[in-house]
């Protein structure tokens, strides 16, 4: 388990203070897929590289397995870090060494015998789809590609922990989905913790369990993602989840009153035209936003509607749905 | 001055010359100026290494003190011109190779003028390595000396490669200059004939030949630094 203690950061830039992290605590269990979202400048890649000391935490505490990481000595901290491997947006291979070498460096690293190595690398080479690129550089291998190996490369120690940081920005959709699902692979086969740094709240719905948004280096939601996505407590968790939070869509059209409908549960019914024909009320589709995760849909549609006499009459017909609410907008 | 340049006797004088002394003299430029260089990058090397790795973020954090201290004395000896150089050297010289005249004396000084600059060069080179890789090994759990052994150095070998060109052709036009306390060498022909005999037709053939040796370092430098580069997709 990784636990992070109250753990603060505090920049100091041409003698001003910054704090890029305040009094953050969280626990992420052992096989969890983790993620961690959040705007640009949220301290989110701050946080994770913490957990390996990367950036050495200026209060709070990291510990992993019962391990306090703060007060490792630096021989101890190396020998720890094996156990906790990382990926990054920019990949990051060694670009004068192929592809073998690259995967094997880790090993070479721990003193592992050459043979061993090698024969560890081409496995895992196996493992991440590109059996026929060990004798390739890395500037010869598309992002993708090259973000695979990254991933055989840090797998080569036998981690417990993968803390990923935005390993999938610098990708297209598609690509990301394989690499995501590489990831998901992965922490099923091996049990490894994940930790996903991203922006892209896709990456958190695909693959992980658990979900912390981070607003200007604080904590201000955590949970399940299923329960994060669904209802979302906080401004930013809305702003993330509704795209067209705060009615951004809506131009100087009068609607009367503008209402949400939030999905929370599978919806196997044409749900808007049933209503609008069963209720015989015009209602005008302001935006759509839905997405499944774990097999469930959730999501929102904002609907313009005449006044808030019709607000009650929805209110009452939904009802008769689990999971489906309707809030008030305006 | 060089009317006479080519008339038929100066031809046949400086081709008797030439067929004489210049083979000799052009492969004992080469021994000074390889010699040299080896020396030279044997102490800059890890002088530009410390100067990258010992930097306040760099991967083994040096005293602030010391790090001034080896910055100095790189600058000191950078800013000294050569020709002066190679006399304030004397006493060294003497207690290294026993004389401060000759050729393998005036390696001394050429070692003393190069190393600086080649731990610049180094200095320049290594801090081209994407500091992201350097985090990506740290991260691995990679001590400093590995780090620097295993990624630092071998990442910039084609950038290395192009900068000990340059330090190479710097020190092929020392050693032209180190003819003056006579150290050997197309260098110390230039001076002996040309300037001190008004045989100008032997200067001029010595003065191409170093022409022709800078072209060809570079040229296998420049070759060598893209032939070792990865980087570059073929
Ligand atoms: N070494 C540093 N020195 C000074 N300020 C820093 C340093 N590292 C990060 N910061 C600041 O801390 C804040 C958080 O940075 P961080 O890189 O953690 O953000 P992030 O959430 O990962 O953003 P992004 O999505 O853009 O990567 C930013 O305002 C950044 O400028
Ligand atoms: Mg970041």
């Amino acid at each position: 388990m990784i636990e992070i203690k109250n753990v603060s950061k505090t920049f100091i830039v041409d003698g001003e203070k910054f704090d890029a992290l305040k009094n953050v605590s969280l626990n992420i269990e052992d096989g969890d897929i983790y993620g961690i979202i959040g705007m640009s400048g949220a301290g989110k890649s701050t946080l994770v590289r913490t957990i390996n000391m990367l950036e050495r935490p200026s209060s709070g505490e990291i510990i992993i397995d019962g391990k306090n990481m703060n007060n490792l000595s630096a021989a101890q901290l190396r020998q720890e870090r094996k156990n906790i491997a990382m990926i990054f947006q920019g990949f990051n291979l060694l670009m004068q060494r192929n592809v073998l070498k690259n995967i094997s460096f880790p090993l070479e690293l721990a003193g592992v015998k050459k043979a061993e190595a090698q024969k560890k690398a081409l496995e895992l080479l196996e493992l991440v789809g590109l059996p026929d690129k060990a004798k390739a550089y890395p500037a010869q291998l598309s992002g993708g590609q090259q973000q695979r190996v990254a991933i055989a490369r840090a797998l080569a120690t036998d981690p417990k922990i993968l803390l990923c940081d935005e390993a999938t920005s610098a990708l297209d959709p598609k690509t990301t989905k394989s690499i995501l699902s590489l990831i998901k692979e992965i922490n099923q086969k091996y049990k490894i913790t994940v930790v996903i740094i991203t922006h892209q709240m896709s990456v958190v719905e695909d693959i992980c369990d658990k979900v912390a948004i981070l607003e200007n280096g604080v904590v201000a939601e955590e949970g399940y993602v299923t329960k994060v996505f669904s209802q979302p407590q906080s401004e930013i968790a809305k702003h993330l989840v509704y795209p067209d939070y705060e009615g951004g869509s809506v131009v100087n059209a009068d609607y009367g009153t503008l209402a949400r409908i939030v999905l929370n549960g599978a919806v196997g019914t044409p749900l808007i035209s049933k209503m609008t024909l069963d209720l015989n009320m015009l209602i005008n589709l302001v935006s759509v936003s839905t997405r499944e995760i774990g097999g469930v849909i959730y999501g929102n549609i904002e609907i313009g509607i005449e006044d808030k006499n019709a607000f009650e009459k929805i209110r009452e017909y939904l009802k008769q749905y689990d999971g489906i609410t309707i809030e008030e907008v305006r | 001055m060089f009317e006479n340049i080519f008339s038929p006797e100066t031809l046949t004088e400086a081709w008797g010359i030439i067929q004489s002394e210049m083979l000799f003299a052009l492969w004992e430029t080469l021994y000074i100026t390889v010699i040299a260089t080896v020396f030279s990058v044997i102490i800059g090397l890890p002088i530009g290494v410390l100067l990258v790795v010992g930097d306040k973020d760099g991967v083994l954090p040096l005293p602030k003190t010391l790090m001034h201290i080896i910055n100095i004395i790189v600058n000191i000896l950078r800013s000294v011109p050569f020709l002066i150089l190679m006399i304030m050297v004397f006493p060294l010289t003497r207690l290294i190779v026993g004389t401060t005249v000759g050729t393998t004396a005036s390696i001394v000084p050429l070692v003393i003028a190069a190393f600086p600059f080649v731990a610049r060069l180094v200095e320049g080179s290594l801090r081209e390595v994407n500091p992201n890789i350097i985090e990506t090994a740290q991260s691995m759990g990679a001590s400093p000396f590995k780090i620097i052994v295993k990624v630092m150095i071998p990442e910039s070998v084609p950038s290395l490669i192009s900068n000990i060109t340059i330090a190479i052709t710097t020190i092929l036009s020392y050693t032209a200059m180190s003819g003056i306390i006579g150290g050997g060498g197309l260098g110390k022909i230039a001076i002996n004939y040309g300037y001190y005999r008004y045989k100008y037709l032997v200067m001029l053939v010595a003065v191409i030949l170093l022409i022709v040796l800078v072209q060809v370092f570079q040229s296998v430098g420049t070759h060598l630094s893209v032939k070792t580069d990865k980087r570059l997709k073929r």
